[in-house]
């Protein structure tokens, strides 16, 4: 920080900024108020011209912090551009005008909205520094595939062919996985009519001719560590001999068992040789190699019943409360080995809702249909052996009446489980310095928060399906095929594909410093003043992704790689010894201080709202840009999200004569929203504990509210604002003002 | 064909279904049912059938023959074509009703006294005596479908309409003896025994 600061404060009068504010004013506010050291005005700042106005200052004058005052951070982010200055923004477009009404008597308090804002960013940027970046990187363009199925044969294959070497750990005898076992799979192409060949043996021989993938048969993973760029990895072979590689990325590709259908007594398996499930009927299919299917006792199929959701889309004790997704279009797929064979043969798939998701789904059900398999909507009560052959007994849900069918064979879809190793919220986790290897993970991870990934349902790792599939909360390690969630070969060849994109990103990232999604790109990471810390471990504990170990002091360990710099352990830290270069306690405390807080009698309270940059921020600028109006005594500022808010904040504002404090987070739990997975749920723990802060100071509890907020609550983020200020006229302002 | 009728079908087997494709016109269409139910919701009738269409192609899967053929189900359809302009799969419906309805007659085992089946036959034979309706011996052969007092009692009542119509020379009585027909009967025969001809040939194709 040796470097001097000096901070070039620009104003736009653009976009109607100029008509609406007093831009003179303003610029005064930033010079004698916040000390910026140059201040201009333009009419246009995201011109060439404007633009260039900043340039040749940052060139020729020496500045080093820039404070645009504009429109929001979200909104011209190419043309506000700048290397190796700090730059912020002040929203004062989308954040002042836009919100507020064209009146005299708005005018005042607009303006004064907007005199706040600039004071904020140009305080801000006094408290910033420009990222330098993590020095000790690494870039290791080598690539673990731990598994070597569909998945993980495809991951390899994809990344090999982007140019990185690869290893595959397979725990069996040979490559291919669950679908080695397969006679076809359901097709892939157009017209999606027939089932194709797998596949699998031509990614065998794909994978042997490829020079830039090894392979470990029968090996396990003992020990993962590291971070993403410097991972080491123990690859362990069944005789015990172990080899210790370095990683860049990791794909964990460990698919999934088939449910155990032993547990279902009712469906006679178990009982009957002739029930099996779909993974032994494709097994007998693969050794039929083509020829006719006979039942168990070898005589000649004439009938097949299919019976789907065994064991699954069921609510009962030990069942699986999940939709597998591949069990309908597989049952579709093994009627037509029959019905391929000889039409004669009688084909009968009995579903309560029969889902063939993906493009030829519905092209391949329906041509399942011409070749003349019967779909029956029923639910089947139970399977009995009678003389000689077996009995489904079912409702017939269409023509609402009991009945039964007699067929040689049975085969039962029962659903995926996923092989995610071991529950890292269920087993002890080793003292920090202590690593035992538990045969149960598969990663085998050091990490001080477990050794596997963590699961967030029914046993799958968590990643966000929707938003950014294949994210774990593990950097750098990424969960692709059923291991994250139920899928048929197709989907595990597109998600593994995305596997080993995210992977090349994460090696290339954490070869340059930078952070993985969502703040791609970020050089800033946190640092820690190892002199103020407690040894509290809140920051270990509560970083969502594991980026933080303890030596056997049990001071915190950063590893800069794995951080996703959401700043969670900011919040986190009681002592306040966790800040990033351009994100800090200070960053945002001495802005909210800024502000101007006029006193209790002119009846002008202020409210802080800390909203999260990532859905309440750009809520609120969308709200600006539908013209939805909200209190000008609101003062935003964006944070990296809620779990990065830090409580000495809210006691700051309440100190300082705030009246009142608005959270906005992304929604927390099992469908989470939240960018960072865990911040939003841990910053609503924490707000919880809220209350005795508002005691001591004797304070209302309804001075500070959290809420959730998602991008698309243009009504209601307002909304809360405006509610808060109804609230604070009910119950007063707030008596520390001075 | 009587050992047809007797013939013991296996439930949820595709003996049933394999013979309404061979010998019912669209037959082929109802293994493609989805079994949505949009047709039977779009029914005008459908309140009154026993068993709407999406419910009859399910109970052909189910191997249901005597239920199937000897429904009244399928001739209360009125032709609207609503369930065929709906169908996402694009079934025939109305065409597939009729098949089935055409089908139970042939092998004698529609409802004896459904209105519609008595109607449609006397429609038919008069229809082919000479390849046009002849309205007035269809109108009175109605009269008396059910009875002869019944037929004097309906005649008489619709006497005045009669009177009427003859008057605005709408009917002839002379229609009674004779009639107008087609200019080329003989052609007209040919073309009925070749169409009764090629559904022989069908049915007996697939018995054997």
């Amino acid at each position: 920080m040796a470097e001097d600061i000096k901070i070039g404060a620009y104003i736009c009068q653009g976009c109607g900024i100029g008509e609406r504010v007093d831009t003179a004013q303003l610029a005064q506010v930033a010079q004698r108020d916040a000390k910026a050291n140059i201040v201009k005005e333009h009419p246009f700042l995201c011109n060439a011209e404007g633009v260039k106005m900043i340039q040749d200052d940052i060139d020729n004058e020496g500045v080093n912090r820039v404070a645009i005052c504009a429109c929001s951070r979200r909104a011209k982010t190419d043309a506000f551009s700048f290397d190796n200055v700090a730059i912020t923004r002040a929203n004062l477009r989308e954040g002042v005008i836009w919100i507020r009404p064209d009146t005299d008597e708005a005018r005042e308090t607009t303006q004064e909205m907007a005199e706040d804002y600039v004071r904020m960013a140009v305080t801000e940027t006094k408290y910033m520094s420009l990222p330098t970046g993590d020095e000790e990187t690494k870039y290791t363009p080598n690539l673990l595939v731990v598994g070597g199925g569909v998945s993980g044969m495809t991951a390899a294959i994809e990344a090999a062919k982007a140019g990185y070497s690869v290893a595959i750990i397979e725990k069996t005898g040979a490559l291919g996985g669950a679908a080695a076992n397969s006679w076809k799979r359901i097709p892939q192409r157009g017209p999606y009519a027939d089932p194709e060949d797998t596949g699998v043996d031509a990614l065998i021989s794909e994978i042997e001719a490829n020079d830039k993938i090894t392979v470990h048969l029968n090996s396990t993973i003992t020990k993962t560590s590291g971070a993403p760029g410097r991972f080491s990895v123990d690859i362990t072979t069944e005789s015990g001999s172990t080899v210790t590689e370095n990683f860049g990325a990791i794909v964990q590709a460990s698919g999934y068992k088939e449910y155990d259908a032993s547990q279902l007594p009712e469906f006679g398996y178990g009982k009957s040789a002739n029930v099996v499930t779909q993974a032994e009927l494709d097994a007998m299919a693969k050794e039929a190699n083509g020829a006719p299917l006979k039942t168990k006792d070898g005589k000649d199929v004439t009938s097949v019943a299919f019976i789907q959701c065994v064991g699954q889309r069921s609510d009962k004790e030990g069942h699986l409360p999940y939709c597998s997704g591949h069990c309908c279009s597989t049952s579709i797929k093994q009627a037509m080995y029959f019905k391929d064979a000889n039409p004669d043969i009688d084909t009968n798939v009995i579903y309560t809702d029969l889902r063939t998701p993906g493009a030829g789904g519905e092209d391949f059900y329906r041509s399942g249909q011409r070749k003349g398999i019967t779909f029956t909507k029923g639910e089947v009560s139970e399977v009995v052996e009678s003389g000689g052959s077996l009995e489904v007994k079912f409702r017939d849900l269409i023509l609402a009446e009991d009945t039964s069918e007699k067929v040689d064979l049975v085969v039962l879809a029962t659903g995926q489980v996923a092989n995610a190793g071991v529950n890292i919220e269920e087993v002890d986790q080793d003292e920090p310095g202590q690593f035992t290897v538990n045969v149960d993970s598969i990663l085998n991870m050091d990490y001080r928060q477990g050794k596997d990934l963590p699961q967030l349902k029914y046993g799958f790792s968590d990643s966000h399906f929707i938003c950014f599939p294949y994210e774990t909360r593990r950097t750098g390690i990424y969960a692709t095929g059923p291991v994250r969630r139920p899928m048929d070969m197709q989907q595990a060849i597109e998600d593994a594909t995305g596997a080993a994109m995210k992977a090349i990103q994460a090696i290339e990232n954490a070869a340059k410093g930078r952070a993985a999604h969502p703040r791609s790109g970020d050089l800033s990471f946190p640092h820690f003043r190892r002199e103020g810390c407690t040894q509290c471990k809140r920051c270990t504990v509560e970083c969502p992704f594991g980026a933080i170990d303890e030596d056997e002091q049990r001071f915190p360990v950063f590893n800069e790689e794995r951080c996703r710099r959401c700043g969670t352990c900011m919040g986190a830290c009681p002592v306040r010894v966790i800040s990033f270069e351009n994100y800090s306690v200070d960053s945002v405390g001495q802005q909210l201080k800024i502000v101007d807080i006029p006193d209790e009698f002119d009846e002008k309270p202020r409210i802080l709202a800390l909203a999260c940059e990532n859905d309440a921020y750009p809520a609120l600028d969308m709200a600006a840009m539908n013209k939805v109006e909200y209190s000008a005594f609101v003062r935003v500022i964006p944070v990296r999200c809620l779990g990065s808010v830090n409580l000495i904040w809210i006691t700051d504002a309440l100190n300082s004569g705030y009246d009142g404090v608005v959270l906005m987070g992304c929604q927390k739990g099992e469908n989470y929203q939240c960018h960072f997975v865990k911040g939003s749920e841990i910053a609503h723990i924490r707000m919880s504990k809220v209350d005795d802060t508002l005691q001591s100071l004797s304070l209302e509890p309804e001075r500070v509210s959290v809420h959730e907020v998602a991008i698309t609550d243009i009504e209601r983020a307002p909304g809360i604002i405006n509610e808060m200020a109804e609230t604070i006229e009910k119950i007063g302002m707030s008596p520390f003002k001075f | 064909m009587s050992n047809m009728n007797q013939a013991m079908v296996e439930k949820y087997r595709n003996d049933f279904l394999k013979e309404v494709k061979a010998n019912v016109e669209e037959g082929d269409w109802v293994q493609m049912c989805m079994q949505c139910g949009v047709c039977s919701g779009s029914c005008p009738f459908g309140p009154y059938w026993d068993h709407p269409p999406q419910e009859l192609f399910m109970m052909i899967r189910a191997g249901k023959r005597e239920e199937v053929l000897s429904s009244n189900s399928m001739w209360m359809c009125t032709s609207c074509y609503n369930c065929i302009a709906r169908c996402p799969r694009e079934l025939p419906i109305t065409h597939i009703m009729h098949g089935l309805a055409h089908y139970a007659d042939r092998l004698g085992l529609a409802p004896k006294e459904q209105p519609t089946r008595k109607f449609a036959n006397r429609f038919w034979d008069n229809l082919v005596k000479k390849g046009r309706v002849n309205e007035l011996k269809l109108g009175v052969s109605l009269y008396f479908m059910n009875g002869f007092i019944e037929g004097i009692k309906t005649a008489m009542a619709a006497a005045p309409l009669g009177m009427g119509m003859m008057k605005a020379k709408r009917l002839s009585p002379m229609e009674y003896f004779g009639g107008h027909g087609v200019k080329d009967s003989k052609g007209l025969d040919a073309i009925l025994k070749k169409a009764r001809q090629i559904e022989d040939e069908k049915i007996a194709k697939y018995n054997s």
